[in-house]
């Protein structure tokens, strides 16, 4: 039976994590390496990195994080973040990267997920959505619309046409961001991401509001998710990985438990 | 030598790396020759059956690979690798390799499991595999380790003798083949943590005998 994945976030700024992360006597580690090698072992199954550097003279540093990375875990990762052109996904995928993720770059030219498909297989592009809740509206049917730039900027489509437009355009993935849901740790948006992996047949990654457990829970269930995304929960050593498959397990979701 | 081949078929830098860590020397090749000469051969890969099969015969690799498993030569397929050793894709309907009678077909568009719950295709994440017939390229794998799939096609093997794993989704299909010195698996070794690895380890110290209880 598939295992329910668990899938720790690292947001990286000219190759240092933007967060410290402490655990383990609450040392502050910045390393975007050391600290996916920690996960690792830790029992993560998979890993995301945000790429946030501003400059694109920067994107050689994430690139050699990258390749680091590679060299030293062996389950999938994905790296997202300023990802615009095929070239840029070529570079990362070379590096060593499972997966790229393009954002807001495919809301603005959705033929980069065509054409990523095309040249690298649809199961290594994965489609970040930003969705914020809006009022239902003609063009917002589902009540749910794509932003970016953290939400600020609102692009009058709407989410769950998108998330099916995607997977026609060759998506082989989905990693839901809800913006109402993140920073908050009081749990995913569970109307958004049933609604969205009950019309998708490619898999969800629920994204945003995790502080607890049981969101997890609920979202792998209720929420029909196929993945959950975490971030805070672990990396300030409130929870382990192993702790929240733990838990997952006794409620009988299937989780992986021996790495 | 362990010789990877290169057939266009995806990003195959990450299988070489998986080896390297384990201290194995390898190189990611076309090279007919070279991997003729190579002590044990990765067939790895994600990719389209049409445009993967067709890279083989141009390069003339289909001819080596056939006299790697004549010659009793260690081969791994991996993933799409695996699919392509059969004898038939239904993915562009494509004639592949013929090393194990069989074919390779798709996942049902309205996948259910047994409950009556959709199952999303590809059939993307981590996965059990239940070892049907010890082989020495799975030895030591405990029986809750778990490997890393992405596929939305499977094998079905023409012999029920050649099955030596199955993983279930929906259903229960063939995730580990082997026959003579050519073993394959549906998942990513490569990309399965320590479990992975341990398959590795095992594919590089086999002689390609298939142990007390071959065919």
């Amino acid at each position: 039976m598939l295992s329910k994945r668990i899938i720790p976030c690292l947001d990286v700024r000219d190759g240092k994590l933007t967060k410290g992360i402490k655990f383990k006597g609450n040392v502050d580690i910045g390393d975007p390496v050391q600290m996916a090698e920690f996960y690792y072992q830790e029992g993560a199954d998979e890993l995301v990195f945000y790429d946030i550097t501003a400059s694109h003279e920067a994107r050689n540093i994430m690139l050699e994080v990258v390749r680091r990375v590679a060299e030293r875990i062996f389950i999938p990762f994905s790296v997202g973040g300023g990802l615009r052109s095929v070239e840029d996904m070529r570079a990362v995928l070379l590096a060593g990267a499972e997966k790229v993720s393009v954002n807001s770059a495919a809301v603005n030219n959705p033929q980069i997920i065509a054409e990523g498909a095309q040249a690298f297989g649809s199961q290594c592009v994965v489609l970040g959505m930003d969705v914020l809740k809006v009022p239902v509206s003609e063009k917002i049917p589902s009540g749910y619309e794509m932003v970016i730039h953290g939400g600020r900027k609102h692009m009058g489509i709407d989410a769950l046409w998108w998330a099916q437009e995607a997977e026609r355009l060759g998506a082989g993935e989905i990693c839901l961001n809800s913006i109402d849901a993140d920073g908050t740790q009081e749990g995913y948006e569970m109307t958004l991401t049933a609604l969205i992996s009950s019309h998708v047949s490619i898999p969800v990654i629920a994204s945003g509001g995790a502080g607890e457990p049981e969101h997890l829970a609920a979202v792998l269930t209720e929420g029909k998710a196929d993945a959950a995304l975490i971030a805070s929960m672990t990396h300030y050593g409130h929870y382990s990985v192993a702790q929240i498959k733990d838990y997952l397990s006794e409620r009988g979701i299937q989780v992986r438990r021996y790495w | 030598m362990i010789a990877i081949i290169d057939y266009d078929a995806g990003n195959l830098t990450s299988v070489e790396r998986a080896l390297r860590s384990l201290g194995a020397e390898c190189a990611i090749s076309r090279d007919a020759d070279f991997i003729a000469a190579a002590e044990r051969v990765i067939l790895p890969g994600v990719g389209r059956a049409g445009a993967g099969m067709a890279s083989l015969r141009r390069l003339g690799l289909d001819q080596v690979l056939a006299q790697t498993v004549a010659a009793g030569k260690p081969l791994l397929g991996i993933c799409f690798g695996t699919q392509i050793i059969f004898d038939f894709s239904e993915e562009d309907l494509t004639d592949c390799l013929g090393l194990m009678p069989g074919r390779v077909v798709r996942f049902p568009v309205e996948h259910r499991d047994a409950a009556g719950q959709p199952l999303k295709v590809p059939h993307m994440g981590w996965n059990g595999l239940q070892v049907k017939r010890p082989h020495p390229v799975l030895a030591g794998l405990p029986s809750e380790a778990e490997f890393y799939f992405v596929h939305s096609f499977y094998p079905v093997p023409g012999q029920d003798s050649f099955v030596i794993g199955t993983t279930d989704y929906g259903f229960s299909f063939a995730s580990a083949v082997a026959r003579g010195s050519l073993v394959a698996v549906q998942f990513h070794p490569e990309k399965s943590g320590r479990p992975g690895l341990r398959l590795l380890q095992n594919f590089l110290s086999w002689d390609g005998k298939e142990g007390g209880d071959a065919l």
